[in-house]
């Protein structure tokens, strides 16, 4: 038999490629395998912000960027509390001065004086991820690098992301920015460090007026969810069907 | 092998071989579908018991009562029960180990986050005693008069 180092060549590196495949490299995701591997999930972290509470103080961000370590003095946060004031005239006066880090401690708003006799109604609303149970940030996602907890945290996997933004751009909320230091994207993960150990989320336990709470939306017995089950709550932009699993209790019309 | 077809078949297919064994080397095994959908929950394992490992920095008020009881009973019995130990004191991360003293924000504008009056109908804001920062002795710092663990006027020395 003849061989010429040409063929040898070729048929051994095809052979080599050959033998080096694993029989795992040709094998599809059944739905059936997939959801074999799904465990029951007994928890369902949900969110529950009274806006009759928040006083404003920024608290909750504060001890938000230095748990979670968010850089402090860059304009990125995880969490935020926005400042309407709506006067007589009508108009809807928002702001959120490095996302109400250091309180609100000034009735200026974008240096504009607005004249108590005017406010016809002002409030505070705290805002964070909603974690959706129809997570259009997820959806969008290249790479697998985000994803869906059984307990219903959406995660960002840091080593599996790619920067890309695609997420970023697909919250309709906002909440999620890339990391000035990691170079991924970011998001609330709701503490999940802290509330798988049975802790507060850093926001909730900071927050000297009860305005924010966590609970387990599973168990009836949970305050957040008989407070969701009883009382009149609402969530932000419903419309798009994202099924937002943060709550709001007293939100008004003027609240984008 | 000289076939003008067959080569550049094999050549498809050594390339789709290549892709695969790529892949497989690359992807972590704990890889895949975890949960109910492809859609959100096609994720690394690993990653969440990433999250779960993140340090916890605030360790909360119960905590800080165990060492320091005497600071935790004169608050306890304040109108300043209801802010948390680390609000003002920063977080307590490792404490006493690391770091071995906290650092106290007595500055003025931490106390002006809820006693600067705004006029908010509706808001628990407007319901907190509350100063005018501009008139209210303006640029002295309000733990000089008012002690953080006992702000009742009356007692004022």
């Amino acid at each position: 038999m003849k061989c010429s180092r040409r063929s040898f060549l070729k048929k051994g590196l095809g052979s080599a490629i050959a033998a080096s495949l694993p029989l795992s490299s040709f094998k599809f995701l059944s739905p059936a395998e997939a959801r074999a591997a799904v465990g029951d999930p007994a928890v369902r972290w949900g969110f529950l912000i009274n806006t009759y509470k928040c006083t404003g103080c920024g608290f909750c961000v504060k001890a938000c960027k230095k748990e979670n370590k968010v850089p402090y003095d860059l304009p990125v946060t995880r969490t935020w509390v926005e400042r309407y004031v709506i006067t007589r005239d009508g108009e809807t006066h928002i702001d959120s001065p490095a996302g109400g880090r250091d309180g609100y401690t000034d009735a200026k708003i974008e240096d504009k004086e607005i004249p108590a006799e005017e406010i016809t109604k002002a409030f505070f609303v705290p805002k964070l991820c909603n974690q959706c149970e129809n997570p259009a940030c997820v959806q969008v996602c290249p790479v697998g690098a985000t994803f869906q907890t059984g307990d219903g945290v959406v995660l960002v996997d840091r080593t599996w992301c790619i920067g890309c933004g695609y997420c970023i751009m697909a919250c309709p909320y906002g909440v999620r920015f890339f990391h000035p230091v990691y170079k991924v994207a970011e998001k609330c993960t709701f503490c999940y460090h802290r509330i798988t150990k049975g802790m507060k989320s850093a926001c909730v336990q900071a927050c000297p007026f009860g305005a924010r709470q966590i609970g387990d939306l599973k168990d009836p017995d949970d305050p957040v969810t008989r407070a969701i089950l009883t009382e009149r709550v609402a969530v932000l932009k419903d419309e798009y069907g994202t099924k937002p699993q943060v709550f709001y209790i007293g939100l008004d019309e003027n609240v984008r | 092998m000289k076939n003008h077809v067959l080569r550049p078949l094999f050549a498809a297919m050594a390339l789709v071989a290549l892709i695969l064994t790529a892949r497989a080397l690359m992807v972590p095994s704990d890889f895949g579908v975890h949960g109910k959908s492809f859609t959100y929950n096609f994720y690394r394992a690993g990653a969440v018991t990433d999250w779960k490992n993140f340090p916890v920095s605030y360790r909360g008020g119960a905590s800080c009562g165990e060492c320091h009881d005497e600071n935790a009973e004169s608050i306890a019995a304040s109108g300043h029960r209801i802010i948390q130990c680390e609000n003002c004191h920063g977080p307590a991360r490792n404490h006493p180990e690391d770091p071995e003293t906290l650092t106290i924000d007595r500055s003025r504008d931490l106390c002006l986050r809820c006693h600067a009056g705004l006029p908010y109908p509706g808001s628990l804001r407007s319901e907190i005693p509350a100063i005018d920062p501009g008139e209210h002795n303006p640029g002295e710092q309000c733990a000089e008069c008012h002690n953080p663990h006992n702000p009742n006027l009356e007692d004022m020395e």
